[in-house]
């Protein structure tokens, strides 16, 4: 399985290269968002595409998300393969419709006659002081509304294969990278996401957790950036003999219920870490799937995400509302005996 | 300029009769127990009906330069363009009855008809088939083929900011696609005059450099040549065009609207400009005479009243299909048989 040799990569380079890699072997995907081509994507998402693949390939569109997300709809019922990008998630207000409506729903309004194979790949998440507008996750928004696929990548690893099978995947794909995580050298990502990449192509199919640390104690069931606190938290709490097992559940739809049920059959301690709203949201609903399946597993059960409040703007508040590992680490410590 | 021939005028009136009396008919069906008090949940069709009898000039005429290849996206009042665009009339049929044997098999609906053996989609979300339908044009532009697209939308739709994005985006790419404002003058309850500047949905195309044509009097003659143009246009890599086209409203916006906000003189108005007998003057004119139309007629009934009573007959879905049909592939999205397992599970080397 592991895999310690060979080329370390960003979490952007592994991205960009699954794309680079299926825009080579078809013709029919292609790359649109703002600022994608000559910028190489404000998160890094496309850096270098363009001088391989042109202006036609790797489109600049006018900042008219409504417009190219449903053009990238209308290419991908034609039958190609589009990758639309929506700079930050944040900005899903202004093209919901063309998301929901129509990318989400054709396939079902159509009985599956009709099916919409498309990437919609967007930045999400906080840590530095983007306030409000500008950092949210909307994990939950995405994953509770049926009809896309939301992939929620941690590792340079995951991040290729899980491209991968979203650009061959024959239905929407919501690819939400954490701009922390992608080694943008203004915003530096922490040990962790860049992993050992193998050159050549790979999947990783969707509905498929990843136990990125096992442990016996107590599972703790995350994503995205906090998959990383999460495994800095259970390095800590080992040198007090607490075994952490830390699970990256890489998709939202589908979910690995399997693999966290076993693990809290395991341990019989649950933690749940979320980078999205408390309320409505990806703890409760994890929490309530293990209730539902195994209502007698639980021992203990915490939750942590954002307490429902907007991301605020200055240093101290910010951190005040997303966990760090210090509150993972709290929050384990009172699952214990 | 396309000059039409007879054998396309008389093609437009078959599509035009067929469209007028399948809004008929289905007003009939659809009726059915929601009556005296109107009853949405009542009676044989479910849901809501947006019929669209006084319209048929504005989808005959453009879809007649069309082929299966081409797209086009509808809105929520969409039956007399399926039928001009070739959709599967006893399917659309059963799907507007909810039956199981329908466009989606029953997922969809009348505001949702799919056929993607004619590329023809709809959405129930005002000016939003404008997007889609703009990059089934990129799709075409992309793959080097000349057929277009073509984006039905109302008047009521033309300060929708889907609209005027996809004029832009359509615009800035020279992209084969024509846009088609079916001006009826009534956005549900609200004149367009109490809510669009100007009320010629057709300037909007001088803000995004691209022709726009007003073809003001409901004529499928003039829609049909003005269409040409456009299609043409489209097709040799000119760009996209706005149309808007005086259509006329001889129902209510939806079925069971009692209409109460809209003048007597209005409904009247409407009711006497008929672009069926305007073109039944251009056939007559060329020759077909009423024998003939009434032949034309009788068969477009008949095809009608086929479709509807197939339809009845067709079994209600299973409830459990409800669960099915999210997606098109498994949740997991591996379409390989074999996705490289040895990679698969490693989370990266040092997690």
């Amino acid at each position: 399985m592991s895999d310690d040799e060979g080329r370390q990569a960003t979490m952007s380079t592994a991205m960009v290269e699954a794309i680079a890699t299926e825009m080579r072997d078809n013709d029919e995907v292609f790359y649109m968002g703002e600022d994608v081509a000559d910028y190489g994507g404000i998160f890094d998402s496309t850096d270098g595409l363009l001088e391989e693949f042109g202006h036609d390939r790797i489109m600049d569109v006018p900042i008219s998300e409504t417009a190219y997300i449903g053009a990238a709809v209308g290419a991908a019922q034609a039958g190609m393969r589009p990758i639309a990008e929506l700079m930050f998630v944040d900005f899903f207000g202004v093209c919901m419709d063309q998301l929901y409506n129509q990318m989400a729903k054709n396939t079902y309004m159509s009985g599956a006659n009709v099916n919409v194979p498309m990437v919609l790949t967007t930045a999400v998440g906080g840590t530095y002081s983007d306030a409000a507008q500008h950092s949210q996750t909307l994990y939950g928004t995405f994953a509770h509304l049926p009809g896309m696929k939301v992939v929620v990548p941690s590792t340079a690893y995951d991040a290729k294969g899980l491209m991968h099978n979203a650009i061959r995947d024959d239905d929407p794909v919501v690819y939400m990278f954490h701009k922390r995580l992608m080694g943008i050298g203004w915003m530096p990502a922490p040990d962790g996401p860049k992993t050992a990449v193998p050159e050549e192509p790979y999947t990783i199919p969707f509905g498929q957790a990843d136990i990125k640390r096992e442990g016996a104690d107590v599972t703790v069931v995350t994503l995205g950036l906090h998959v990383h606190r999460a495994l800095e938290a259970a390095a800590k709490l080992a040198d007090d003999g607490i075994d952490v097992e830390v699970i990256d559940l890489r998709t939202l739809v589908p979910l690995d219920e399997a693999t966290i049920l076993e693990s809290v059959q395991k341990t019989g301690r649950l933690v749940v870490v979320d980078e999205d709203y408390r309320s409505f949201g990806l703890t409760g609903e994890v929490i309530s799937r293990v209730v539902e399946a195994e209502p007698d597993a639980l021992e203990a059960v915490e939750r942590l995400a954002i307490p429902d409040v907007p991301l605020p703007y200055a240093r101290p508040l910010e951190n005040r509302v997303i966990p760090d590992s210090d509150d993972i680490e709290d929050a384990i410590r009172k699952t214990q005996p | 300029m396309g000059t039409v021939t007879t054998t396309q005028l008389r093609s437009m009136y078959e599509d035009m009769v067929t469209a007028r009396y399948y809004e008929e008919r289905l007003q009939e069906e659809y009726m059915e127990g929601k009556t005296p008090g109107f009853d949405i949940s009542a009676g044989p069709i479910p849901g809501e009906l947006h019929l669209a009898a006084g319209h048929e000039a504005a989808a005959a005429g453009v879809c007649a330069h069309l082929t299966d290849e081409d797209t086009v996206t509808a809105p929520h009042r969409p039956h007399h363009i399926a039928i001009a665009k070739g959709v599967d009339l006893k399917r659309m049929t059963a799907e507007i009855f909810g039956r199981e044997t329908g466009l989606s098999a029953g997922k969809g609906g009348h505001m949702h008809l799919f056929d993607p053996d004619v590329n023809f989609a709809c959405s129930g979300i005002i000016a939003q088939g404008c997007p889609p339908a703009v990059g089934a044009a990129l799709a075409a532009m992309k793959r080097n083929e000349s057929s277009v697209a073509v984006a039905y939308l109302g008047e009521g739709a033309i300060s929708q900011g889907a609209f005027l994005e996809s004029l832009n985006l359509a615009s800035l790419h020279d992209l084969p696609v024509i846009f088609v404002v079916e001006d009826n003058d009534w956005a549900i309850s609200m004149p367009k005059g109490r809510i669009s500047v100007p009320q010629d949905g057709s300037k909007r195309a001088a803000g995004f450099d691209m022709p726009g044509v007003r073809i003001d009097h409901d004529d499928a003659t003039a829609v049909y040549e003005a269409a040409a143009e456009a299609v043409g246009r489209a097709r040799d890599g000119n760009g996209p065009t706005l149309m808007s086209v005086q259509v006329h409203r001889r129902m209510g916006h939806f079925m069971g609207d009692p209409e109460t906000y809209r003048p007597e003189a209005d409904q009247q108005r409407h009711q006497e400009r008929d672009s069926i007998e305007r073109l039944a003057a251009d056939l007559e004119a060329a020759g077909v005479d009423e024998d003939e139309r009434e032949t034309i007629r009788e068969d477009a009934h008949a095809r009608v009243d086929d479709a509807i009573e197939w339809a009845k007959d067709q079994p209600e879905p299973e409830p459990d299909a409800a669960l099915e049909d999210v997606f098109s592939n498994p949740p997991s999205g591996v379409t390989d048989e074999d996705p490289t397992p040895e990679f698969a599970g490693n989370g990266g080397a040092d997690r």
